[in-house]
């Protein structure tokens, strides 16, 4: 290796100051490290589900069989649709945040209950 | 289980999503990547499909639901937009989530190709050692436009260099890209040039360039359709980052591809060929990442080595046309602010046949056309018929061109 840091490099921030979104940056930076950590859990579960495959397949396998696995297009639908669910899953509260939009004149259960208890 | 997948799949719902990692095509310069790295991959491809198809669309809904009603009449731009949608909390989510995929995504791209650096490295320097078709400047000035903020958030951009001869940088684009379009642009991740050559059989059939030039090539990925299609052309394809040059012609060689040369050089000034010496200049997705000043002598240099009757061709994201939506304008604007690509939101709305009238071109002899990325479709997804919008992203262009009279 001559003179670089592979594991700091890949991180680099790329030029140009950062643009954040949230009102507070704590919760962004959360953000960010949460998805991180969803990436890996997917890679940790294809892992698993290529492991899974094989045995299936063979009965018995190695770290090489893993690491030459290649889906056929069947067997990487039913992955893609893993990570499809995965990903819905992990993002659920922005799915409900913008289905409220539609639902901006929704009462609580509160306000629901007060309402009963009069009625 | 069968090997097929048949047996399983019976109540699951039909699967549109992106293709796996592995069926994007190997060279003799592509990283190795393990399982794992595929599979960061994978993920990346499919979060970003899941912003654009699920996402997104609740950005649209806030916008004509709570921010459009609030603002009466008094969007008069897609600033205006873009700058509401900046307290919504939808588009915040939406940004959010983009920005730091797109971050992952250079990240996993970056740790695959920098810890096999030196390979790769020796591998390009063998390719290319002694081979007159790869042309570096080693006083080159790196243009502005090009230094200022790293392109879409790729540390280094074009030009940085890590180690002696890198070549990690291109590596890292090529094999990354595809976690951005979810496989829209195919296995070698050349369906624009695909496109273009596709356009171009369809619409001049008759066109037989002998002489071709690319102008920001990149590491050559769209160039490399046009030379294959036209194997007896001489196709010179320049670009300013030496790494990916290098990478260019390593890949373009491993691929069988032979008769493209790659050549440093400013596309402003290419003084170092002659007048009317190419048939066809053509440029993909590149004007984006110039500036106002230097495409007007992009322009006025593609005219000068054009040969009567030659023809420059432009791939890029459509226009902002009056009739486009500001909505829809300020989301395809989202990359210009966010995700450092500076230039994009004003070389949108630039009257780009008035650019090639002051360059020269008669009035009357612009070309235009749209592409869409053409692609294996057995395998990969086919940008033309997806209804999923991921504006700016989709691998489905304008074609903007013009005509050299002819003598």
């Amino acid at each position: 290796m001559s003179g670089y840091d592979p594991l700091a490099q890949a991180g680099n921030k790329a030029k140009g100051k950062r643009p954040w979104f949230f009102e507070n940056r704590e919760a962004e930076r959360v953000m960010n490290i949460v998805m991180a950590l969803a990436q890996e859990v997917s890679v940790m579960r294809m892992r698993l589900d290529t492991v899974e495959r094989l045995l299936d397949e063979k009965g018995m396998l190695t770290r090489a069989d893993i690491e030459a696995f290649a889906p056929d297009k069947a067997e990487a639908a039913e992955r893609g649709a893993w990570n499809q669910e995965f990903i819905a899953r992990v993002l659920r509260i922005v799915q409900q945040e913008n289905e409220a939009v539609e639902a901006a004149g929704e009462m609580s259960s509160e306000d629901a209950g007060k309402e009963l208890g009069l009625s | 289980m069968p090997k097929d997948g048949a047996a399983s799949n019976s109540s699951m719902p039909h699967y549109d999503g992106p293709p796996d990692y592995r069926l994007v095509g190997r060279h003799d310069v592509f990283p190795e990547l393990t399982h794992d790295e595929a599979e960061r991959f994978n993920f990346l491809a499919h979060m970003n499909r899941h912003l654009a198809a699920r996402v997104l669309p609740g950005v649209k809904n806030a916008f004509e639901m709570r921010i459009a009603p609030k603002a009466g009449d008094s969007f008069k731009s897609r600033h205006d937009v873009r700058k509401a949608l900046l307290k919504d909390p939808a588009f915040q989510t939406w940004s959010a989530l983009r920005r730091a995929t797109m971050e992952q995504r250079q990240q996993a791209g970056r740790w695959v190709t920098l810890r096999q650096g030196d390979a790769l490295t020796a591998k390009a320097r063998e390719l290319t050692t002694g081979d007159d078709r790869l042309q570096l400047e080693p006083q080159f000035t790196v243009p502005n436009y090009l230094t200022a903020v790293d392109h879409h958030c790729m540390p280094g951009s074009y030009h940085g260099e890590v180690l002696p001869g890198d070549v990690t940088g291109p590596a890292n684009y090529d094999c990354g890209i595809f976690a951005t379009t979810g496989g829209a642009l195919g296995r070698y991740n050349d369906g624009g040039g695909h496109a273009v050559v596709a356009w171009l059989k369809k619409n001049l059939p008759d066109f037989k360039p002998k002489r071709i030039l690319d102008l920001g090539c990149g590491l050559g990925h769209n160039v490399l359709p046009i030379a294959e299609a036209f194997p007896d052309a001489e196709v010179i394809a320049v670009d300013s980052g030496a790494p990916m040059l290098r990478y260019g012609l390593a890949r373009a060689k491993s691929l069988g591809i032979n008769n493209v040369k790659f050549i440093q050089a400013n596309a402003e000034d290419l003084s170092r060929f002659d007048d009317e010496s190419f048939d066809w200049v053509q440029t993909t997705m590149f004007l984006h990442e110039t500036s106002r000043s230097a495409m007007g002598r992009i322009f006025a240099e593609s005219r000068r080595l054009l040969k009567p009757g030659g023809m420059v061709l432009h791939v890029e994201q459509p226009q902002y046309a009056a009739d486009m939506p500001l909505f829809e304008q300020a989301i395809r604007d989202w990359d210009a602010f966010y995700n450092n690509e500076p230039f994009w939101t004003t070389m949108h709305e630039i009257d780009l046949d008035d650019l090639m009238i002051k360059a020269g071109f008669k009035p009357g002899s612009a070309i235009h056309g749209g592409v869409a990325a053409v692609v294996d479709t057995s395998l990969f997804p086919s940008a033309g018929d997806d209804k999923v919008e991921d504006y700016g992203r989709k691998a489905a262009w304008e074609l903007i061109g013009a005509k050299k009279e002819a003598a």
